[in-house]
């Protein structure tokens, strides 16, 4: 594929594309908080439910403790997110990554 | 509805988790709202978010609980076989996109895919693709909803209108507040629920019928056979249990279908348009493609296990129809808990589905219908606030068909299985329109046209009982390969006799015109080989074939 110049140019993509200087985006929140926090809470609720399991309750499950293992599972998973945002904060970007116009 | 027999036993805490789940979901709607400024920000998530966040989008907006319910009861159905619907039709098709077609879509920097077609052939091209487009996205979502509800009913007794408003307020809350970022945070959100719900089920599923290889044993023993743990055996006849041969799965699913579906559907290249540069938007798709290898594992094996452990799943109605393979397993196999985990999945998998569609709708109806035809040249803002209302209408009908197909719920099965035979058309006009410069604009809409007529004809042929099919899927296959072929053919006709577009006019547009940069907003990176989309493409069409090794 060769490189060279712009794309076929409309005038309604282009408007748009001018818009795009006011954009907004980078004020996004980053979703692996969330998701590391909605599965910690799940991890430590399901855990919680597994240590008390009634007899009964594990028979239901053919004789797995799934609330013990599933809570630990959603657990570690939820502190994996978290983790993974301290240690790699999302990029800033890049000063001359979105020029307006281009 | 008879009896309550599906009804589980949901305990406090199991509604604390599906509450927990729903402040979460409204949550990151309102917090998405900050980010948005223009309708780009709006409709495309202002082009900002990483490979990683729209691939899991991209994944999950097709994981909508008719996929998940129905890949089930087609695993309990059709057994092993049902894994063509990933490996063949699917996995390939989402490599190609991510591989040939993204450049065009993302690089002409297209806001939808029927402005693609507006800037290759005409306006009158575009407004067909937009208007059918935005009609099949309402009926879809109406779909969804109803069965939700249906869901709902059925396992927690709500009333059917209950689950139906509340699930239609809460997709409407976040996506009118955070647009689509809102409705992408909460796809990647809802994937990891919708695992976290099917996961457990699987396991302890596995657990009592004594492993793979119990499983494989016991499948053997009942009325599907021994051919229910085949894939690719006796596909050289129709004797299987899909009922279809081999030229039929690898040419009309694996091909028409799959392409037609995953390289066209505007509510699934959305995701991949609000990447942040060229090798994002490539790698969406195929980041996508890899969670799409392993789901077979977590709704066909339950599917075969309900089929072992439920005594007389198959019946034409009632609690044990097919459809019902997962919620089965959930009240014979989870204790609460894991319960609530698994009934929050089941509704993230009917949300992530419906914000799919509405989402989709609201950009085509802003930007293609609206801005195109009927208000041109008005600011921004203005669009932007067309897109919120956009987006409530588009619910509210959806609400609206969710409760005719309370009433036909036969016929919008129907409709859906028309709309993805509508793709065929489209994907042939597409293909050859991004790879022969010559084709004309007039040649691009008789394509599109012919084609979709040739399907509608067929399918209403089919279903008056004028023409014979083994089966709805066979029909589907022969829709789909007909349409293709009469889009083609009507393409290579038209074309000579009438005047090409300019060069000037194509350039981005068409393969070899030149305008298409896949290098020039690269991040520092995104040049390391693990990042490459072309060696990503390649691996997961890779395991794909290895993966049909053991299930021959």
């Amino acid at each position: 594929m060769s490189n060279d110049g712009q794309p076929a140019q409309d005038p309604l993509i282009d408007e748009a594309q001018a818009e795009q200087r006011r954009s907004a985006a980078a004020r996004l929140f980053d979703i692996r908080r969330v998701i590391g926090g909605l599965f910690v809470a799940y991890g430590i609720i399901v855990t919680l439910i597994g240590i008390f399991d009634s007899r009964a309750e594990i028979d239901k499950a053919e004789g797995v403790r799934i609330n013990l293992w599933a809570g630990l599972a959603m657990l570690a998973f939820g502190l994996l997110m978290l983790l993974w945002q301290w240690l790699r904060p999302a990029e800033p970007p890049a000063p001359n990554e979105k020029q307006p116009g281009s | 509805m008879d009896g309550g027999g599906l009804r589980l036993n949901m305990n406090g805490l199991d509604y604390l988790i599906l509450a927990l789940y729903f402040v979460t979901v409204l949550g990151v709607g309102f917090a998405a709202r900050r980010a948005i400024r223009t309708s780009v920000d709006f409709f495309l998530s202002g082009r900002s978010l990483p490979a990683w966040v729209t691939g899991l989008a991209f994944v999950s907006a097709n994981l909508g609980a008719l996929e998940i319910i129905g890949m089930a009861a087609n695993g309990a159905q059709y057994g092993v076989m049902t894994v063509h619907y990933y490996w063949i039709g699917a996995v390939p098709a989402m490599v190609f996109l991510g591989i040939v077609m993204m450049p065009f879509y993302y690089g002409s920097k297209v806001r939808s895919v029927p402005e693609y077609l507006r800037l290759r052939f005409n306006r009158p091209t575009h407004l067909l693709n937009a208007l059918s487009f935005a009609v099949a996205q309402v009926l879809i979502a109406g779909v969804n909803l109803y069965a939700l509800a249906l869901v709902m009913q059925a396992l927690l007794g709500w009333p059917l209108w209950t689950a139906i408003v509340v699930g239609a307020a809460i997709v409407l809350a976040y996506i009118t507040i955070g647009g689509l970022s809102g409705a992408i945070y909460n796809e990647v959100l809802q994937f990891f629920v919708i695992l976290a719900g099917l996961i457990p089920v699987t396991v302890i599923g596995l657990v009592k019928v004594g492993g793979w290889n119990g499983l494989m044993d016991a499948v053997g023993d009942t009325k599907l056979g021994e051919a229910g743990l085949h894939a690719w055996q006796d596909t050289g006849s129709t004797a299987n249990p899909l009922g279809a041969h081999w030229i039929g799965i690898v040419f009309g699913l694996g091909f028409v279908l799959s392409f037609g579906y995953w390289t066209t559907n505007f509510a699934e290249v959305q995701r991949a348009l609000s990447a942040k540069n060229m090798s994002a938007a490539r790698r969406t798709p195929i980041i996508a493609a890899y969670p799409k290898l392993f789901i077979p594992l977590v709704t066909v094996i339950p599917g075969l296990v309900a089929l072992v452990t439920v005594k007389g799943l198959g019946a034409e109605s009632g609690d044990l129809q097919y459809n019902n393979a997962i919620p089965l397993l959930m009240r014979d196999l989870l204790p609460n808990g894991v319960l609530g985990v698994a009934v929050t999945g089941l509704l993230a998998s009917f949300m992530a589905g419906m914000a799919a569609n509405v989402s989709g709708f609201n950009t085509v109806f802003t930007y293609d219908i609206w801005q195109a035809y009927i208000r041109r040249d008005r600011s921004d803002e203005y669009y932007l606030r067309v897109g919120r209302w956009a987006t409530v209408a588009a619910v509210v009908i959806g609400i609206g068909t969710a409760f005719i197909a309370a009433g036909f719920s036969n016929i919008m099965n129907y409709i859906q299985a028309l709309f993805s035979v509508f793709n065929a058309p489209l994907f042939a006009t597409f293909i050859i329109g991004m790879f022969w410069k010559r084709m004309s604009a007039l040649a691009g809409f008789w394509s599109l046209l012919l084609g979709t007529l040739v399907s509608l004809s067929l399918y209403l042929l089919y279903k008056g009982g004028v023409v014979d099919f083994n089966s709805d899927l066979e029909e589907s296959f022969w829709g789909a390969g007909l349409a293709f072929v009469t889009a083609v053919v009507v393409a290579a006709i038209i074309t000579p006799l009438t005047s090409p577009k300019r060069d000037e006019e194509l350039r981005g547009l068409v393969y070899g015109m030149g305008g298409v940069d896949l290098k020039g907003d690269v991040l520092a990176g995104d040049a390391v080989w693990y990042r490459s989309p072309v060696l990503l493409g390649l691996i997961a069409v890779a395991l794909a074939a290895l993966f049909y090794i053991p299930v021959f």
